[in-house]
């Protein structure tokens, strides 16, 4: 009898009882005896030189402890950059924890107040007095390279990062040149503020007897922060930092980076003694954590008149900020420019990117990183050329999707091969779902009566499980480290399990899903598995959790690990039982001889002697305990169609996004409800950008969009249910099948949204608009303004 | 500093707190009630909503003087006699969280939504949590969660 299995029930998450009584840990809720709170001054200036910083007020202030400055901190290192763009020359300029001559962006900080409450260190905060002379400014990255414009670094000439392309440009231009038809936009992906309910913080402790330091921040990545903080910026060994996560609420990428306040807090600790805490307020979050997309595009797309792709140039700007975050120059690049074909055989493509310093806000990974930007571009152009054409979009699609033969496919952007993949289906259940075939007819009659209905189509493909060390790493992409991922798993004397992984969650369900695989694996109880996650004392080196890669890559490790228990267990168990082990099969927890079930030995008993040791075979070290360092031969590729529907106000330009219908597939799924809110929670955040987010700088640098007044993460009321589907094509990558999910719903949706808000104002004569599509907007669209 | 003497999940506090300090402020550093939360500093994010007299309130919006002699509950008060409240059931079973930042929050103000309206459409759920943001669920999964609880407090 085959006990039920765990892998592909949507089991409701072991993570909440704490979360929704109150009783979560995240990085404010921690108190530590003696511990004093900093507050930071920032740059009011987008561009300025620092002439002097007078703190001997703020010092004086009661209950303040210190106050500290750039000049303070020139013994520990700029924050590296940990990413830079394969291949080409990258002109790096990082921050330091606090600046010391020159501020690059507002929000940079200045110096730090220590005080026995924030509230005091704010009061102080305001007492310190710095001389600015001001610079020229510049927000806009193709505006920064041209002649003339402010210059933010001596080694960046023009303000060039590096400049980046893959795919063949002779072919491209051939391909244009004989072309029957070919359609050019500017797209414009704007700026984002990736908006954890939680903002970041930082908690430092020193013990000055052992020289040890114990960081507790808000971050997607403890060993990475542990190695750059210890390696880089502090130049001691990696033995003298614990870096442990609470509770995280919620990253999007913006809580992978290595940020200044890890290394002032550090720094601070060391100096004075005493634990301290800095955590942002919302408006410090958004003002300096790092940004999203921001790129200015031209696309152009050509093709026959029967509907055939056959050439694709894409020129961007990629606004990387006043300085480069830790991987920034790698998301417009690798994770942008190599997949940029999307799900299409485009035999001719070419990509060329500019990244480029900006007095901004530094820009790095934000929820799909690259992907997102990339899809958004291909798939606004296959409707722009279907427009074009006069075709209907789906037929445009279909015509040139990679065929299931295809696959393994590589594009020709220098992407490895696309792992597996069978569009049509996915496609076809989402027009299905839609009622694709009867919309244009609801759609000509609501026009009769005034209102405008649009439809739009969404067929992605995106990089998950971005893994492969070899490809990814310094001498091809340039990133400086591998992405493997690791997971222990021991088993106590009792056949508890605890499992450590490198991989942790901040919303995922690891704990969950983690523990669902290894049940099976097991043949044990679910609750008889704990993972433990989240601190570099007690998990095996992990890169963390970014880039959908948590499964894919960490919970591969967790299988191969279990899978090197199970066998250690057969063993055993084939010892214990006189027996062969070849003929020993391990099935719902329990050892036996193949066709003598009843003489079996349970997993709790086969735990028990591999502890206690009495009796093992020869040879055999005691304990089933087993580590697997896990990278993959290649990434996955997951993919899917969406489809949104809306219906605007031509007296107001209001859209109202009316369905939003998904077809997504990333191979097998552990957790279907899991999957479920990733893709929803993914959804939103591209429909958001699509309608209503918009981060904006004034000419002087100064963040308009500052506060969450201004910046229009949406309410329960402005969005959508979303009515999902699937299909399961399992990934060859690895052994569950598994793609990823995390960033699929985020990648396919903008694009989505935007197509069917361009065809229902067609009848205006409207064929291309940019992000988002404000009421404003849309109604000077429709109005010709 | 100014006294005051509030009843927070059935407990009477008496604390000396500045005429500044706002309520989140004071449940969280003072009483180290930290499952409120704050997630932004303008009152739009709803990660700090408790209930002052049975009304949903942005704790951040309100200053502990104002508080003086009312009764709180936050969401660490919300479970009674180790039994989850429905709407925390709900948030459970329908997967309404994911990182659980805002959840005590939306939580909250969930309590006093169907309190006002214990049968609400999925449109009068959406309206009625606008001052929550959430970043992770895309709200379809909270809708679901606060139905759940609203038919079971229904039942009841």
């Amino acid at each position: 009898m085959t006990a039920t299995k765990m892998v592909g029930q949507a089991l409701k998450r072991r993570e909440d009882p704490r979360l929704i009584t109150g009783q979560g840990n995240f990085i404010d809720d921690i108190k530590l005896t003696g511990m004093l709170h900093c507050v930071v001054l920032r740059s009011p200036y987008a561009h300025a030189t620092i002439v002097s910083i007078d703190t001997s007020k703020a010092a004086a202030h009661p209950g303040v402890a210190a106050v500290f400055t750039g000049k303070d901190m020139l013994d520990i290192n700029p924050l590296p950059c940990a990413w830079a763009a394969g291949g080409v020359t990258n002109n790096v300029n990082t921050p330091r924890a606090l600046a010391v001559d020159t501020v690059h962006f507002v929000g940079e900080p200045i110096a730090v107040v220590v005080a026995d409450d924030r509230f005091i260190a704010r009061d102080a905060a305001d007492l310190v007095e710095v001389e600015y002379v001001p610079l020229p400014v510049v927000v806009d990255a193709k505006k920064a390279t041209q002649a003339g414009a402010p210059q933010l670094h001596e080694n960046a000439p023009n303000n060039i990062v590096m400049e980046w392309v893959c795919g063949n440009k002779a072919k491209a231009e051939a391909a244009f040149a004989s072309a029957e038809v070919s359609v050019k936009e500017e797209i414009i992906n704007q700026r984002l503020l990736p908006t954890p309910m939680e903002t970041r913080g930082s908690i430092a402790r020193y013990e000055q007897s052992t020289g040890e330091f114990t960081l507790w921040c808000t971050t997607q990545a403890p060993h990475v922060e542990r190695l750059l903080l210890t390696a880089f910026v502090f130049g001691i060994p990696e033995t003298k930092l614990r870096v442990i996560a609470p509770n995280v609420g919620g990253g999007f990428g913006q809580k992978i980076f290595c940020y200044n306040d890890m290394a002032f807090t550090m720094w601070i600790a060391r100096k004075i003694g005493r634990p301290v805490k800095f955590v942002e307020d919302r408006s410090e979050n958004y003002k300096y954590s790092t940004h999203g997309r921001d790129h200015i595009t031209e696309a152009e797309l050509c093709g026959t008149k029967d509907g055939m792709i056959t050439g694709l140039r894409v020129d961007t700007f990629a606004n990387l900020g006043g300085y480069l975050s830790t991987i920034a120059p790698g998301i417009p690049t690798t994770l942008y420019g190599r997949i940029m074909t999307g799900v299409y055989k485009i035999p001719n493509a070419y990509v060329s990117v500019r990244g480029v310093y900006t007095n901004t806000a530094m820009v790095d990974a934000y929820r799909g990183a690259g992907r997102p930007e990339a899809s958004y571009v291909i798939e606004r152009m296959v409707d722009r050329f279907a427009v074009e054409l006069g075709m209907d979009p789906a037929e445009v699609r279909r015509k040139n999707f990679l065929q299931p033969s295809d696959f393994p496919y590589d594009n020709g952007l220098g992407l490895l091969p696309y792992d597996s993949g069978n569009y049509e289906p996915a496609l076809d259940k989402a027009l299905a779902n839609a009622g694709y075939a009867d919309f244009r007819k609801q759609q000509a009659e609501a026009r009769k009566q005034g209102k405008y209905l649009g439809i739009g189509l969404s067929s992605y493909v995106e990089i998950c499980g971005v893994a492969p060390s070899a490809w990814i790493g310094l001498p091809g992409e340039g990133f400086g480290a591998g992405l493997f991922e690791s997971a222990n798993v021991r088993v106590h004397l009792t056949g508890k399990v605890v499992v450590t992984t490198g991989s942790l969650p901040h919303g995922q369900g690891i704990e969950t899903t983690f523990a669902q695989i290894v049940a099976d694996e097991l043949g044990i109880p679910y609750d008889d598995v704990v993972i433990e996650h989240s601190d570099t004392a007690g998990t095996p080196f992990g890169y963390g959790t970014y880039g959908s890669r948590s499964l894919a890559v960490g919970g591969t490790a967790l299988y191969k690990s279990v899978a090197k228990v199970r066998e250690k267990a057969k063993k055993l168990a084939a010892h214990l039982l006189e027996a062969n082990p070849d003929d020993i099969v391990f099935e719902d927890g329990k050892a036996f001889v193949k066709g003598s079930p009843d003489q079996a030995k349970s997993f709790a008993d086969i735990a028990l002697q591999a502890s206690v040791a009495y009796n093992l075979p020869e040879g055999m070290e005691p304990f089933l305990d087993e580590t697997t360092y896990y990278d993959p031969p290649n990434c996955t590729f997951p993919f899917g169609t969406h489809i949104a529907i809306v219906e605007i106000d031509p007296n107001t330009g209001n859209v109202e996004l009316k369905r939003y219908i998904g077809v997504d597939d990333c191979g097998n799924q552990i957790n279907p409800l899991v999957v479920q809110g990733q893709l929803h929670g993914g959804i939103a955040q591209g429909v958001a950008q699509a309608l209503y987010e918009h981060a904006v700088y004034d000419d002087n640098g100064q963040l308009v969009s500052g506060t969450l007044m201004d910046y229009a993460v949406p309410t329960a009321a402005m969005l959508p249910t979303y009515e999902l589907d699937h299909t399961v094509t399992p990934s060859p990558v690895n052994p569950m099948g598994v793609k990823g999910a995390g960033e699929a719903g985020t990648i396919g949706s903008a694009q989505a949204v935007m197509n069917a808000v361009i065809d229902a104002l067609s009848p205006f004569g409207v064929k291309h608009m940019q992000m988002p599509a404000t009421s404003e907007r849309v109604w000077k669209a429709i109005h010709n303004k | 500093m100014t006294a005051i003497s509030v009843k927070v999940n059935g407990r009477t506090y008496k604390n000396e707190v500045e005429s500044r300090t706002l309520l989140v402020h004071y449940l969280r550093e003072q009483l180290n009630l930290t499952g409120t939360h704050i997630g932004c500093d303008t009152s739009q994010c709803g990660s700090c909503v408790v209930l002052i007299n049975g009304q949903s309130v942005k704790s951040c919006t309100t200053l502990a003087v104002q508080c003086d002699g009312a009764d709180i509950t936050t969401i660490e008060g919300l479970s009674k006699d180790g039994k989850l409240h429905p709407l925390q059931e709900g948030f459970w079973e329908c997967h309404g969280l994911q990182c659980g930042y805002c959840t005590p929050g939306m939580i909250m103000a969930a309590v006093d939504l169907l309190q006002q309206n214990p049968n609400p459409t999925d449109d009068e759920v959406r309206h009625g949590l606008e001052g929550n943001l959430c970043r992770c669920t895309g709200y379809h999964n909270i809708v679901r969660a606060v139905q759940y609880a609203a038919a079971k407090m229904r039942e009841a």
